[in-house]
């Protein structure tokens, strides 16, 4: 089965829009119904694929942040505002519109719950989109494995799956937030960047030997990757995805 | 560090529509420096082609150029790729 998920070649396919909902004033989840879907892992990606009118085309990379057992594939998206691909996502599609995707693509930033934890989940903005595959994953899996995300966000109100994971702690699952541009009237947590400091306080200790996942725009994924090495944490262990400038 | 800097992860689509196995967790060795990396971990820049370096010394270990109906791909800084079969 994981086998038949990861050998083939690659073939374009097209998906319906089965619902669009919006996460942060700037992100929205879009679901997806993909006949024949070989199934996922948690931290893989699809590409899409936009056709225009006279056959121009545009493609990108984005991270499936439902889990594995859901029939439906959700893409958590983060509107660019200079994006040729992210607004049409966003802002144009609708239940019933079609899009040409493939996948599921990827392996080296997966999470499956055997490998179980320690788990340090650390995201910038959207780069919480296959961390939240992974805790989705690990809650629908009844896996213990103790997991700490740390959440880097703007303002409270850029946070996202906010109540989700509000609705999720507990149980082994720590949420620790930061929040870098604004925070609400007294916000007392984390007000800045993720920095050695901080991740040393929302831990694990190195000794515990962590996977350590680290999504998010290429500058936060070098600060935040190179602070882990820093504090102990073996360069192995720490994978890392990133989104280029922006992000999403 | 380069903003627009991405990793393996970025290509693993297209790595996968040549090779058909996905090639992020295949394991390469540089062969200037003989750092072994997962391809996810691998540095990429995306300019007319895409160019993926080494991590550890930056050498260009793998272009690929794409036009519509071919792809050029180069594996000059590649001592051996381990992949999964």
């Amino acid at each position: 089965m994981a086998r038949a998920a990861v050998l083939g070649r690659l073939t374009w396919q097209v998906a319906e829009v089965v619902d669009v909902a919006a996460e942060t004033p700037r992100v929205k989840t879009l679901a997806f119904d993909v006949p024949g879907w070989p199934g996922h892992r948690a931290g893989q990606h699809v590409d899409v694929r936009l056709t225009a009118e006279d056959g121009y085309q545009a493609q990108r990379s984005y991270s499936i942040a439902s889990t594995p057992d859901n029939p439906r594939i959700e893409l958590t998206v983060e509107r660019l505002d200079d994006g040729e691909v992210s607004p049409y996502l966003t802002d144009e599609l609708r239940p019933g519109d079609q899009i040409e995707l493939r996948g599921p693509v990827g392996g080296y930033f997966v999470w499956e719950p055997p490998q179980g934890g320690p788990l340090l989940l650390v995201g910038g903005g959207s780069g919480v989109v296959p961390l939240m595959a992974m805790i989705r994953t690990r809650d629908a899996a009844g896996s213990d494995a103790e997991t700490r995300l740390l959440l880097s966000s703007r303002g409270w109100d850029d946070v996202i799956y906010r109540d989700e994971l509000e609705q999720l702690r507990g149980d082994g699952l720590s949420v620790v937030h930061t929040l870098t541009r604004s925070q609400p009237p007294g916000w007392t947590a984390y007000a800045r960047r993720v920095d050695a400091e901080m991740l040393a306080e929302v831990g694990p200790n190195p000794a515990e030997r962590p996977h350590a996942y680290v999504c998010g725009p290429t500058p936060f994924v070098e600060a935040v990757a190179e602070a882990l090495v820093q504090l102990g944490h073996k360069p192995h262990r720490v994978k890392t995805e990133r989104f280029g400038p922006t992000g999403g | 560090m380069d903003a627009l800097m991405l990793d393996g992860n970025a290509v693993a689509g297209l790595l996968q529509e040549v090779f058909a196995v996905e090639m992020t967790t295949a394991i390469e060795t540089c062969n200037r420096c003989g750092a072994t990396d997962p391809v996810g971990a691998l540095y990429v820049f995306r300019g007319a082609g895409i160019v993926m370096r080494c991590p550890h010394c930056d050498n260009a270990l793998v272009t690929i150029v794409k036009d519509s109906t071919r792809m050029w791909i180069g594996f000059a800084g590649i001592r051996t790729l381990q992949v999964t079969v």
